[in-house]
């Protein structure tokens, strides 16, 4: 079975893989790759089509990934179209992404109920009980960078949160290396893509040329457990030639898209710049970007009480383009659009960095394709970090009036600015 | 995620509108805190607050000051002995003060406004205390020069305190915005009386928390009589959901108050953060 050209690390049919190991599936292979994360335990989502767009659904075959399915984005404008190719993954990142499976838009944290005596009897929130075993198939690598992002976030701090730590740590990830970036994609700028480096248990590399076929590379020994089940062929240096003419393709649509060396240093230096007016002239304060982007980990926490008496506390996804998301008693502290936009755009580019020692954007460019009025964040970045016209600096320096936060501002303060 | 329960054992009316409350743990106890850490309290049913501590004492009893100005330190400041309170905590950096070798290199100055004298109560109560036990062991020791604002006289907290302090020889300066006929403290802002507080500037530390105004123009006139930037320390407030750095309400620049403060060292970051409007 073996000839000369195969690659080393690349067993054929029936044999068993270590990380680093590659090999060959035919699309029919990519059922028997589901059917085995089924058969492990796995609760797979992976892409679909849903409402025009393509987002993760469940999936149990092939026939539910998008067939054929093409994207077109652009700032505030996304399509899909069908053509003929039956290719699987021939499209860039649609609106939705795998963030929810482990950070629940509404989460019910707890329950607690009292009796009559006062005592506090505390019973886990609704939230909690879904598996914690699932599969992310066809993720983008952009989506794992994300996800390695949101663990700076949520488990590399000093009290982890337990619900994404435990799906994050059971969960598979097979990766679907871009070859068709969107022109709002500009991952190769932040370091997301368009390869699958690390991280992941499979990484699939689509190929077109000639017979339909996915590289795959295995990143772990759950992956190589996982492609154990499934029928391969060897890879040839073929093979390996045309998934990186793919990749290399994907990275040179992307090149030159985005400069973001310095940027975090620079656009903490502008934080005065007429920009930030001009752009929340357009800028809806919707909060689109911040819900479809797949690092934004903002959260409001609630307490009700139901008829009963019992008490729930429960998380749900927040925005800070939200006024009352800096609500300090008396009024927000962000009260204009500018500077609500600023905080947004400083936290991806620059304030994460500080924070949590990475970027908070991997480029997947979600935020500029789901703005209704079609803001491209790259762009706003350029213009705040090139010299401005100081005739409109001082727009920002005169904003609307506040009322007093914090407590007990001495009357009359705010006039006597120079120190007794 | 889940708070502690802890019972209401006693409550004290400060000033109109604040109440210390004193609670224990009706079983497990939350970890020990340094002076300045806060915590989250629950009302249950109306949400959660995160309130800094003004003390604690044996078994697993904590203090602390809340002034009402909505519904969960409403209803914190309405608790009545017996009541159930849930608790998280302690989070956030602390004054420094346990581990601090401030009264050995000079003086402490402490300047706080209004509430803020609330997390700054324990972190005296140590200082004033260590100083006394100096005094008595005929070792160095700086002295404990606190800086006291109110809007009027009844805003004023801790009196009781405000004695005790001075009797175990700390330098009290009293100061209200707007006098009543009675009052026999100083007069105006606090700024204005910190050239009267009797420290030396040379080797001081400084201790401020209150509205973030008179946190900026304390820290300044600070600076300009010569106190080290570094060793200012300010106390930063902003909204708290979860005091767990998850949430993302209580950023600041590039903090997360909730995690990297609310005690900072007054660095030119901070300083530039209390100047720039985020408005
Ligand atoms: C580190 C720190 C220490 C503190 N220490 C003390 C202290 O020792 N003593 C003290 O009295 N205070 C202290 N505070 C201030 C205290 O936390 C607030 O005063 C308190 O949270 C007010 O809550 P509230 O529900 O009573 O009122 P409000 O803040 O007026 O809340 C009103 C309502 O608005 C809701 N709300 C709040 N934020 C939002 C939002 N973002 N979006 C929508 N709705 C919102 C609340 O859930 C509530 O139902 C401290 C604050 C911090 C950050
Ligand atoms: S900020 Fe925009 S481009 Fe960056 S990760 Fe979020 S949605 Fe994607
Ligand atoms: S940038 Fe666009 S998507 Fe984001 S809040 Fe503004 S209008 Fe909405
Ligand atoms: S209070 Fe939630 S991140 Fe700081």
């Amino acid at each position: 079975m073996h000839r000369e050209e195969v690659v080393e690390g690349s067993p054929g049919g029936g044999a068993r893989f270590a990380p680093g190991d590659a090999a060959l599936v035919a699309p029919e292979g990519l059922d028997e790759m589901l059917a085995a994360l089924a058969r492990l335990g796995y609760e797979t989502s992976g892409p679909t089509v849903r409402g025009g767009a393509v987002v993760p659904g469940p999936v149990a075959s092939i026939e539910d990934l998008p067939a054929g399915w093409h994207d077109e984005q652009s700032p505030g404008r996304y399509r899909l179209e069908h053509g003929e190719d039956g290719s699987l993954f021939s499209w860039a990142v649609g609106p939705g992404s795998f963030k929810p499976e482990l950070f629940p838009p509404v989460h019910e944290l707890w329950q607690a109920r009292r009796d009559g005596e006062g005592r506090v009897e505390f019973v886990a929130g609704r939230g909690s009980s879904r598996s914690k075993k699932r599969a992310f198939f066809g993720a983008r690598p952009c989506e794992l960078a994300a996800l390695s992002v949101l663990d700076r976030v949520l488990v590399d701090c000093a009290t982890p949160d337990p619900f994404y730590e435990g799906v994050r740590r059971g969960a598979v990830l097979v990766v679907a290396e871009c070859g068709a970036p969107a022109s709002t994609c500009f991952c190769t700028s932040m370091g997301g893509g368009p390869e699958a480096v690390a991280g992941f248990d499979l990484a699939l590399t689509e190929l077109t040329d000639g017979d339909h076929r996915f590289l795959v590379r295995v990143g772990s020994a759950l992956g190589a457990e996982v492609l154990t089940l499934v029928t391969t062929r060897p890879v040839t240096a073929a093979d390996v030639a045309a998934r990186e003419a793919v990749t290399e393709r994907a990275r040179s649509a992307m090149d030159g898209r985005f400069d973001a060396a310095g940027l975090a240093e620079l656009l903490a230096g502008n934080i005065e710049h007429p920009r930030w007016q001009e752009v929340s002239e357009r800028c809806l304060a919707c909060g689109n970007c911040t819900l479809v982007c797949p690092t934004c980990f903002c959260s409001d926490v609630r307490d009700t009480t139901d008829l009963s008496g019992t008490v729930h506390r429960t998380r749900s996804w927040a925005s800070c383009f939200d006024r009352d998301h800096s609500y300090l008693h008396g009024g927000p502290v962000r009260v204009s659009v500018a500077s609500r936009y600023r905080q947004w755009l400083t936290h991806k580019l620059s304030s994460w960095w500080d924070q949590f020692g990475t970027s908070g954007c991997v480029g997947c460019g979600r935020c500029i394709t789901w703005c209704p009025v079609g803001i491209d964040m790259r762009a706003e970045a350029a213009a705040v970090c090139s010299p401005a016209s100081p005739a409109r600096h001082d727009r920002l320096a005169q904003p609307e009036p506040r009322r007093p936060t914090g407590a007990d501002v001495p009357a009359g303060a705010e006039e006597k600015e120079a120190l007794p | 995620m889940a708070p502690l329960p802890y019972r209401v054992t006693e409550t004290q009316e400060e000033a109109p509108g604040v109440v210390t409350i004193s609670i224990s743990p009706l079983g497990t106890a939350i970890p020990a805190h340094r002076h300045g850490q806060f915590n989250m309290l629950t009302a249950f049913g109306l949400g959660e607050s995160a309130i800094s501590l003004s003390g604690s004492g044996p078994e697993g009893k904590l203090v602390h000051t809340v002034r009402d100005v909505g519904p969960v330190t409403s209803a914190l400041c309405g608790a009545r002995p017996g009541d159930v309170v849930g608790v998280r905590g302690p989070f956030g950096t602390g004054w420094g003060v346990e581990d601090g070798s401030f009264l050995e290199e000079g003086d402490v100055v402490v300047v706080a406004g209004g509430i803020g004298l609330a997390p700054l109560r324990g972190a005296i109560s140590a200082l004033v205390a260590r100083r006394s036990a100096a005094l008595e062991a005929r070792t160095r020791s700086g002295n404990v020069c606190l800086v006291i604002g109110a809007r009027e006289p009844q805003q004023l907290i801790f009196g009781d305190d405000l004695a005790r302090w001075a009797a175990g020889g700390a330098r009290v300066t009293v100061t209200v915005d707007i006098p009543d006929a009675r009052w026999r403290g100083g007069v105006g802002l606090v700024t204005s009386h910190l050239g009267a507080a009797g420290f030396e500037v040379e080797g001081a530390t400084a201790l401020i928390c209150g509205p973030e105004i008179m946190m900026r123009f304390t820290a300044r006139g600070l600076v300009d009589a010569g106190v080290a930037p570094e060793r200012i320390r300010v106390a930063l407030e902003r909204n708290m959901q979860c005091g767990l750095a998850w949430c993302g309400h209580c950023q600041l620049g590039p903090l997360l108050v909730c995690r990297d403060g609310p005690v900072v060292p007054y660095t030119d970051v901070v300083a530039d953060l209390l100047v720039q409007r985020e408005r």
